[in-house]
């Protein structure tokens, strides 16, 4: 949680953003992972078991194994993410009040409009404040 | 039957930052009732005033979710793994 900025390489953002489009209209949720630089290396979509436009719920299952595979692979959970088909990018007091991982980032997907705004936040106790989300170019091999 | 139960993040406060701890009990319920001896105050984290369970707190015994087995009276074994994972969920409501 140190630093202001969120830097997401354009490979892990793009996942991200084609995954909450291709659910649309329900909001869709997912897992970022970090390698042990704290670099993000991996999208781990789940399913919303409550395919709702409003409301999501990670599937228990996928959730626990998709965590598992965290774990497994020497990964952290870097950021939660899940998308707002209907309305702006920003935490309603559901997500606040349900927010049970404050060591990772709570990503959001505005679909509302086009193009997509996705936005960051770290949240904790309640509190919530806003990190600028900055996709950067994949390095070079 | 000592078990190993892992704590998730939200709840370290109540364990001393340790992410794994260890427990004795013949049944996941006494596993709990073992945390709340040894780490006041966890056991309201995870069940409501009728002592289920809450909604947004899933448990595995191992790979296995515990409501699809014997829910807080699945009986656990010496070595098995008990992990604590609060659900991830919202809404834009
Ligand atoms: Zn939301």
């Amino acid at each position: 949680m140190e630093g202001r900025e969120i830097l997401l390489p354009r490979a892990i953002f793009q996942k991200i953003l084609d995954h909450c489009r291709s659910l649309r209209p329900e909001e869709a949720c997912g897992l970022v992972a970090a390698d042990g630089s704290g670099r993000p290396v991996a999208v781990l979509p789940v399913t919303n078991s409550l395919h709702s436009p409003v409301r999501y719920q990670m599937d228990p299952r996928e959730q626990f194994d998709a965590m598992k595979r965290i774990r497994r692979e020497g990964w952290s959970l870097f950021a939660i993410f899940h998308s707002h088909p209907l309305s702006e990018p920003a935490p309603s007091p559901t997500d606040i009040r349900q927010a049970f991982y404050p060591e990772a980032y709570m990503i959001i997907v505005g679909l509302e409009k086009e193009p997509a705004v996705a936005r960051g936040f770290v949240v904790q106790e309640g509190e919530v404040a806003e990190r600028l989300l900055r996709v950067v170019e994949d390095p070079l091999p | 039957m000592s078990v190993v139960v892992r704590i998730p993040t939200p709840l370290r406060k109540l364990t001393g930052n340790q992410g794994e701890v260890r427990e004795e009990g013949k049944t996941v319920r006494e596993i709990l009732d073992g945390l709340e001896s040894h780490y006041p105050g966890i056991r309201e984290r995870l069940t409501d005033e009728a002592g289920e369970l809450r909604r947004f707190i899933n448990i595995y015994l191992n790979e296995e979710d515990i409501r699809f087995a014997e829910g807080l009276d699945t009986t656990v074994k010496a070595g098995d793994e008990v992990s604590i994972i609060p659900a991830i969920a919202g809404g834009s409501r």
